[in-house]
């Protein structure tokens, strides 16, 4: 098998699960238990002493 | 002193370079280019000399900060003030290629012709107008997010001057009919070395920043502003990967040849839609547009999926661009299937953006920022519908090639990238100078109509011409020859091609206003005019009914 061939199977087998498992992980973490007050603090944390930032 | 002789040595050494580069060019453009750079390090030269003040030697010719306790935002003000002459510059090219489409007449040899134009005026909105905002606003941003001042002040100011010369050398050469022939990053393999050292340091300033923050979490602006500067950064460098003919002439060669080249240049070409026009963009989206409805992102959690959702998904798509070439079928499906699945996170996040306003939709009535906004993330739904579904290879087997490409692409570019900018633009001046608040309220009322009507005769007379296209070309008769020539189709498209050019007019006009308005911003005037909300008050009708006791 070519150089060629082994990155494509790899490609379409192993690293593609890799890829959405991360992918999953990725988007399932701001869901994960206890992360609500955190995610609210990071949406109002631009209006924080607000002030323009003079 | 000695700094300022240091200083004025180093421009003097380029200054030399350049003219050696000019006595040895291998062709004239180049050595146009070589003279560009020799009258800036002249110019620099001259300006550091001349300027030059033992008493005031932190707050030189650039501006640098003199404390960390304010917030490091010149090169954010020369950035909106760029934004705004290069938005005119782009527009104006625009609107003279459409003219040009219409009446061939107006094609002057060798400069102005439309082969030399119309990459003038993509560079010109996309890189120096878009490019600007993006540079200005993710200064702006990443400071007030992090709460700390911009990392590496002089790399920053750098990074600004570095990116106009970028600027300034891609715009005169396409008129000097210097090209590496690939769509958006046409300018050749010098002036892309050029371009990777700013980007660098562009990269540099930005994760310093991040590092030196004094918030614990990073905003998700961030997030999509690093994902645009890590990925143009890649994609630049791949992309124009080429080998010069002579190191004092401008001909390179592509590193890649045939379908090869293609493939890399579509994953380029559709990736800086992804990642330079949507990505950054939704930085600037995911900041301003909270700021303007003063309440958070509709959901937080919604966000980072929608950056998750790109990042995985936008790197595919770029092989939808050759439908139906030499592209081995697999590679053609996989980008239309990667296309398709887009659609989801793209409305995600356009959702996110309109459901901010969740509870203060009165604002789109009296506020014209909010409103601009609102009309840029409909647009970014609207044309993340349409390209999907143009991905589809049924679909473009009738659209490739036609106008309705140029149309897609506009109300894109038009409706969302202009619109976000604008209102970005809008809420910074009166921040960035001090002032109590713009010039005009009820300008802004104008640019917006203006600049939606501009897109609907844009939109919509594309969609017409492309389809006439497209039917046209396809169209056989009973002795299986094509029933029109090219030039009929041409001469069909001639009323569109004018009600484009209106759009473009329209457009620009709105862009003039807003030039105006800063400007005036800028002198300190407030204009006297009535405010936007007058909900009027009736003191008569404005008590209890009182019964009449029957008789």
């Amino acid at each position: 098998m070519s150089f060629y061939e082994t990155l494509r199977h790899f490609a379409d087998s192993y690293g593609l699960a890799l890829m959405f498992v991360l992918f999953l992980m990725l988007c399932l973490w701001p869901f994960r238990p206890g992360s609500d007050r955190h995610n609210q603090t990071a949406a109002n944390s631009i209006f924080k002493e607000d002030s323009d930032g003079q | 002193m000695e700094a300022v002789l240091g200083r004025v040595g180093l421009w003097f050494l380029i200054l030399l370079l350049a003219i050696g580069a000019i006595i040895g060019a291998q062709d004239s453009g180049f050595a146009a280019h070589a003279t560009i750079i020799a009258i800036v390090a002249f110019v620099l030269i001259w300006v550091t000399a001349g300027r030059y003040d033992p008493m005031a030697k932190a707050q030189s010719l650039f501006k640098m900060p003199t404390g960390p306790e304010t917030y490091d935002d010149d090169p954010v003000r020369w950035g909106v003030l760029a934004t705004t002459f290069w938005g005119l510059a782009g527009l104006l090219a625009g609107l003279f290629i459409a003219l040009q489409l219409a009446f061939p007449v107006l094609n002057f040899e060798p400069y102005l012709t439309f082969g030399r134009v119309r990459p003038l005026h993509t560079s010109a909105v996309i890189f120096a107008f878009g490019g600007n905002a993006l540079i200005a606003t993710s200064f702006y941003v990443v400071q007030r997010t992090c709460r700390t001042q911009l990392a590496f002040p002089s790399l920053a100011r750098f990074v600004f001057w570095g990116y106009q010369l970028f600027i300034v050398l891609a715009a005169s050469g396409y008129l000097l009919g210097i090209t590496q022939s690939k769509e958006y990053a046409e300018p050749e393999w010098y002036v892309d070395l050029w371009l990777t050292i700013v980007w660098l340091a562009y990269l540099a300033v930005f994760v310093g920043t991040i590092v030196r923050r004094h918030e614990p979490h990073i905003y998700v602006a961030n997030w999509f502003y690093l994902a645009f500067i890590v990925t143009i950064a890649m994609l630049h460098v791949v992309n124009n990967l080429a080998i010069p003919v002579s190191f004092l002439g401008a001909k390179s060669y592509s590193a890649f040849a045939g379908v090869q080249d293609a493939l890399t240049q579509w994953w380029y070409g559709h990736n800086a839609v992804g990642f330079f026009l949507t990505a950054g963009f939704l930085a600037m989206m995911y900041y301003f547009v909270p700021k303007q409805a003063e309440r958070p992102v509709y959901s937080y959690r919604l966000s980072i999926i929608h950056f998750w959702s790109l990042i995985f998904l936008y790197i595919w798509a770029g092989p939808h661009h050759l439908h139906y070439t030499a592209l081995p079928d697999w590679a053609q499906t996989l980008g239309m299937v990667f296309s398709i699945m887009l659609w989801m996170p793209s409305w995600g996040g356009m959702i996110n953006g309109l459901m901010t306003l969740n509870g203060a939709w009165d604002k789109v009535r009296t506020d014209p920022i909010i409103r601009m906004m609102v009309m840029a993330l409909a647009f970014y739904g609207m044309s993340t519908f349409e390209g999907p579904m143009l991905s589809i290879k049924a679909v473009n087997g009738l659209s490739h090639y036609t106008d309705w490409t140029i149309g897609h692409v506009h109300s894109g570019a038009l409706g969302w990238n202009g619109m976000i900018t604008f209102a970005a633009l809008y809420y910074l001046v009166p921040r960035l100078w001090k002032r109590e608040r713009l010039y005009s309220l009820r300008m802004i009322n104008w640019h917006f109509w203006l600049a939606t009507l501009g897109i609907v005769f844009y939109a919509a007379s594309m969609w017409v011409a492309g389809i006439t296209q497209g039917l046209m070309w396809r169209e056989y008769g009973v002795d299986g020859y094509l029933v029109n020539s090219f030039v009929d189709s041409v001469a069909a498209l001639h009323p569109m091609y004018l009600m484009r050019a209106f759009g473009g007019l329209l457009y620009l006009s709105g862009a003039l206003i807003m030039t105006y308005n800063i400007w005036m911003t800028l002198a300190g005037r407030i204009r006297e005019e009535a405010p936007m909300t007058e909900t009027p008050h009736s003191d008569a009708a404005d008590r209890p009914i009182t019964t009449v006791p029957a008789e």
